[in-house]
């Protein structure tokens, strides 16, 4: 039983790592139509400037008021990138779909180079409350904080998201843009502004994952948001594109599939499992789980 | 009538035409044969003894600089075999590398482990590639455009962790698999033959380009290019798009199998890296940035990428980086940095590529020629 609750526990941190990246994935893509490979890019930015803020930013730390500064600097440097990559790289491309893709590979190969080049190539230990170390024993079970921590972060950016959707005038655009772009640009609304929006929020949650998740592993290093990015994107098309509560259930599905079979089976086969998942998913519902509606 | 027409050849500029027209050169009756000629100077290429200063480390017939011309040449017949997908049908897939890891692979696990000879080996190991790239064509090509590239992008992740893994002991795991030479003929082993190796990557470069060249002409090419330009109308015209589209499909993952047979040979191994996903996302930028959908614009971009990214990492570690300030010499000492950059400014500056640069460049001097008749 202590091991069920552990691993179900586990797989939702996991869940909430993967919910963090395909969210906004999931919304760059059913709202402007762009596979962004530089999301992983946007994760190991924040993460990096989040380990930099705090062992050389004044106010910030690795502990306590300090590191919320750091975290906090972290994200805010991610929603940046994602606003300038938007802004500059994405823009002048507007509805050249595989054109955006392509400077997004670019952007998402010379990024991670830059990275390595910066800070090297190595893993390097994060700086991270000491709390976090620690575990909290639930229902018998051994947790670890970090992995607690992660849940709790994703169920509240799940809420701030959908609150966001359902009642402010930018989540009405956005949801309708989602829904049919040319019908919202037709009424006379700059679509294009809730593009960059959308960016931004893309890259806060990556960043926030790229932070949180370097606090469960313990260390950061410049590919941890290419291999992570590639489970988003099983994440996205399972959830259905577009869809920020698909994404939650697709994590969710996929984070405690993955932990389960690799512990009762060979470690990697839950990953092939996921795959699996993907496949039968596309051949009995090829739209995903939600299909392309912004909000449940 | 099935047979599709389909504007594949682009006509010369009206300027380029008459100034042909008007001085039948020396150039343009060469022109034709220009393939000719480049093909017989890379056949006796290991004949000579040049030094090239700068360009290579050795002289050209040295083993060192013949095996890195050899894996230039088999990524130029990749990217070539992948062109057959992005740039002829424009199916844009993530995993090609899965097709190139399993030739890779599987030529070298049957003759390692399995203690098969070589000519029985790397046609298994081509033939298992092309049925493994058929039957996950058959459940990807269920979806279309961007939700088929991250499913590709899915099953070579698959594939990547079941290298990773090691599942049964077979495929070495992170430390990869060194080729067992004892199974191979003795023709193909050791440092002094490498210049067979070498003809080898050359002999599959020609097949490939051959290939894709008779399958662009073919009726079935023609509606792959159909496929490309307007899906509907193809399926309007009463043709399955899924199957030409399986079909080309297919035949890219044969092609890329049967690279990964010639590049086992040649580096000796096989390594995980080849099965990542930055495999496919390289050959992706190698078409983008020799101009897709043209017949030597892969070549010649799977080539210069592979060279750059094999000189550029001695580059990075020479005198003249270092005497330059660290925030430049640290990104410029990345190959990928450099070339992820070059690529971005590709896809803004030159959509067509290097194949387009020729056109772009008689367009220009025709233009400054005419430019300053233009006022009277």
């Amino acid at each position: 039983m202590d091991t069920v609750i552990l691993l179900t526990l586990t797989g939702l941190g996991l869940a909430a790592l993967y919910f963090l990246v395909a969210s906004g994935l999931s919304l760059v893509f059913g709202l402007a139509d762009v596979l962004n490979f530089a999301h992983g890019l946007f994760l190991g930015f924040g993460a990096y400037a989040t380990w930099w803020a705090a062992g050389n930013l004044p106010g910030a730390g690795s502990d306590g008021f300090g590191f919320v500064v750091a975290v906090a600097f972290g994200v805010a440097a991610g929603t940046l990138m994602a606003v300038l990559v938007e802004l500059v790289l994405i823009r002048p491309l507007y509805s050249r779909t595989i054109e955006q893709v392509l400077v997004t590979v670019g952007l998402s190969l010379a990024g991670v180079a830059l990275l390595q080049a910066t800070w090297g190539a190595d893993a390097r230990p994060f700086p991270r409350p000491e709390w976090t170390r620690q575990v909290t024993t639930i229902l018998g079970a051994q947790v670890p904080n970090g992995g607690l921590l992660l849940i709790v972060a994703a169920a509240l950016v799940l809420g701030a998201i959908l609150a966001f959707l359902r009642w402010t005038r930018y989540g009405l655009i956005i949801r309708a843009g989602v829904e049919n772009r040319e019908m919202v640009t037709a009424l006379g609304i700059d679509v294009r502004k809730a593009f960059t929006l959308v960016f931004a929020i893309g890259g806060a949650a990556a960043a926030l994952a790229g932070a949180l998740g370097s606090v469960y592993f313990g260390t950061v290093s410049p590919q941890q948001g290419g291999s992570l990015l590639i489970f988003a994107f099983i994440v996205v098309v399972i959830g259905g594109m577009g869809s920020v509560v698909g994404s939650a259930y697709a994590a969710v599905a996929v984070g405690l599939l993955q932990q389960f079979v690799n512990y009762y089976g060979t470690s990697g086969l839950g990953d092939i499992c996921v795959v699996a998942l993907l496949a039968v998913v596309l051949l009995l519902r090829p739209q995903g789980i939600a299909g392309k509606v912004a909000t449940a | 009538m099935t047979e599709v027409k389909s504007p594949e050849v682009p006509a010369p500029p009206a300027a380029e035409s008459a100034q042909l027209a008007a001085e039948p050169t020396l150039w343009a009756r060469i022109r034709p044969f220009l393939p000719l000629v480049v093909l017989v100077v890379a056949v006796i290429l290991p004949y000579s003894t040049l030094h090239l200063p700068g360009i290579f480390e050795g002289a050209l017939n040295s083993p060192g600089t013949l095996q890195l011309l050899a894996v230039c040449l088999i990524f130029g017949g990749l990217a070539a075999g992948y062109d057959l997908l992005f740039g002829r049908t424009g199916m844009l897939s993530f995993g090609h590398a899965l097709y190139f890891a399993a030739g890779v692979y599987g030529t070298d696990i049957l003759i390692t482990r399995a203690g098969l000879p070589l000519w029985q080996a790397a046609p298994l190991a081509i033939v298992g590639g092309t049925i493994l790239a058929g039957l996950i064509g058959a459940v990807a090509l269920r979806t279309v455009g961007i939700a088929f590239a991250m499913v590709t992008l899915a099953f070579a992740q698959v594939g990547a962790i079941l290298v990773a893994r090691d599942f049964g002991g077979l495929t070495g795991g992170e430390e990869g698999l060194p080729l067992d030479v004892a199974g191979l003929p003795s023709r193909l082993v050791g440092v002094a033959n490498t210049v067979n190796l070498y003809w080898l990557a050359l002999a599959y470069l020609v097949v490939v380009v051959f290939v894709v060249h008779r399958v662009t002409g073919s009726p079935t090419g023609r509606v792959l290019a159909g496929l490309r330009d307007d899906e509907r109308r193809i399926g309007v015209l009463g043709l399955d798009p899924y199957r030409f589209k399986l079909v080309a499909f297919t035949l890219a993952g044969g092609l890329a199998a049967a690279g990964g047979a010639v590049y086992c040979l040649i580096v000796g191994g096989a390594s995980p890296h080849i099965t990542s996903s930055e495999l496919t996302l390289s050959l992706l930028v190698m078409v983008v940035l020799g101009g897709p959908g043209t017949r030597w614009g892969p070549v010649l971009g799977g080539i210069l990428y592979m060279y750059l990214d094999h000189r550029l990492v001695s580059f990075g570690t020479s005198d003249a980086l270092d005497a330059l300030p660290a925030f430049l010499s640290r990104p410029l000492s990345q190959p990928l940095f450099v070339l992820g950059t070059v690529f971005i400014l590709a896809v803004y500056f030159f959509p067509g590529g290097l194949a387009s640069l020729a056109p772009r460049l008689t367009l220009l001097r025709n233009s400054l020629r005419l430019g300053p008749r233009q006022p009277d």
